[in-house]
C-alpha cells in the first residue's frame, strides 16, 4: 500500500479516536472526575467508553494474533512481555494520582490541544517532560 | 457510593467507545500498531529516525478532532477544574507514570485489555485504583482543596 494511503489512514484513526473521546465524554475533566469519583457521586459513563472500545478491539486483536502482517503489509507488532514488575505496578500507580488530580489522561489531553484552550498546553507540557525523565532515569526492578 | 444520574451518558458513552474501539482496530489491523497514546508519544520524545511520521500525523488527527467538532457547533462544553499549579503536577505525574509503567488509559486500558493481557489488567486495575484513591482524597477526605 502506497506511503500517501498508509498516512492518510494514520490520520483519520487519530480523527475517529478524538470523535470516540470526544462523543464518549472523556475530554471533559470534570466528567471523568465524575467516574473517579467511585466512593463519592459515581457518573459510571466511562466504563461503557471503555466496554464499547473493548468489545470491538477485542475481535480485532484476535484477528491479530494470527497474523504476521497487517492489511498495509506491515509487521504487526504486538508487545509481549509478560513480566508484572515494579516498573509497571509503580508507573500505573504515579499516573493514577496524575489522572484523579487533573482527569487528563494521554489521549483526551493531546487531542484537547484543538480547543486551544491555555490549560491543556500546560498539562501536556508538563506530560512531555515527566515522560523525558522517566526516560532519563534506569530503574532497577529489584 | 451514590449513582450520579444526572450526569449519566450510557448511548453516548457507548458510541464513543466504539468509535475509539474501531479506531484501535483499523491501527492494528491495517497498520500494525497498538494504538497506545503514551508509547505514540514516547517516540517523539525520543525520536528515531524513520519512525517519526505516523506519529505526528496521528496526533494531528487527533488535534483535528475538537477542531472540527467545534466547527460543526458539536463540540460539548468541557471544564478543568484543576488550578495550574495543579494541571502541571498532574501531568508530570502522567507523563512519568505511562513511560515508566509502558502505558495509559489506551494502551493498556483498552488494547491491552482487549488482548487479555494480564500485565495490561494489572496496570489498569492499579491506575483505576489509584486515580479513585486521589479523587476520594481531593473530595471527600477533607483533606484536598
Amino acid at each position: 500500500m502506497n506511503h500517501l494511503t498508509r498516512r492518510i489512514s494514520e490520520y483519520l484513526v487519530g480523527l475517529l479516536f478524538g470523535a470516540g473521546l470526544i462523543l464518549g465524554g472523556m475530554t471533559n475533566p470534570s466528567k471523568v472526575i465524575g467516574f473517579l469519583d467511585f466512593l463519592g457521586m459515581w457518573d459510571p459513563s466511562l466504563a461503557f467508553v471503555m466496554g464499547g472500545a473493548v468489545v470491538i478491539s477485542f475481535l480485532a486483536f484476535r484477528g491479530a494474533k494470527q497474523r504476521e502482517f497487517s492489511l498495509f503489509g506491515r509487521v504487526i507488532m504486538l508487545d509481549d512481555s509478560k513480566s508484572i514488575d515494579l516498573r509497571l505496578l509503580l508507573g500505573s500507580a504515579l499516573f493514577g494520582i496524575g489522572w484523579g488530580i487533573s482527569g487528563f489522561c494521554p489521549g483526551p489531553a493531546i487531542a484537547s490541544l484543538g480547543t486551544g484552550e491555555w490549560k491543556v498546553f500546560l498539562f501536556v507540557i508538563a506530560m512531555m517532560i515527566g515522560s523525558w525523565v522517566a526516560g532519563r532515569i534506569q530503574f532497577r526492578t529489584h | 457510593m451514590t449513582i450520579d444520574w444526572a450526569h449519566f451518558t450510557p448511548l453516548w458513552s457507548t458510541i464513543g467507545g466504539l468509535l475509539i474501539g474501531l479506531a484501535a482496530s483499523i491501527f492494528i489491523l491495517f497498520h500494525g500498531r497498538i494504538m497506545g497514546v503514551s508509547g505514540i508519544l514516547g517516540g517523539l520524545i525520543r525520536p528515531l529516525k524513520g519512525d517519526i511520521g505516523w506519529r505526528v500525523i496521528f496526533f494531528l488527527g487527533l488535534i483535528s478532532a475538537p477542531i472540527g467538532a467545534r466547527f460543526l457547533g458539536l463540540m460539548p462544553e468541557i471544564e478543568i477544574d484543576g488550578s495550574p499549579l495543579q494541571l502541571i503536577v498532574a501531568g508530570l505525574l502522567v507523563g512519568f507514570g505511562t513511560n515508566l509503567g509502558s502505558g495509559c488509559t489506551s494502551g493498556h486500558g483498552v488494547c491491552g485489555i482487549a488482548r487479555l493481557s494480564p500485565r495490561s489488567i494489572t496496570a489498569t486495575l492499579t491506575f483505576m485504583a489509584t486515580g479513585v484513591l486521589t479523587v476520594w482524597v481531593m473530595y471527600h477526605s477533607g483533606i484536598g482543596g
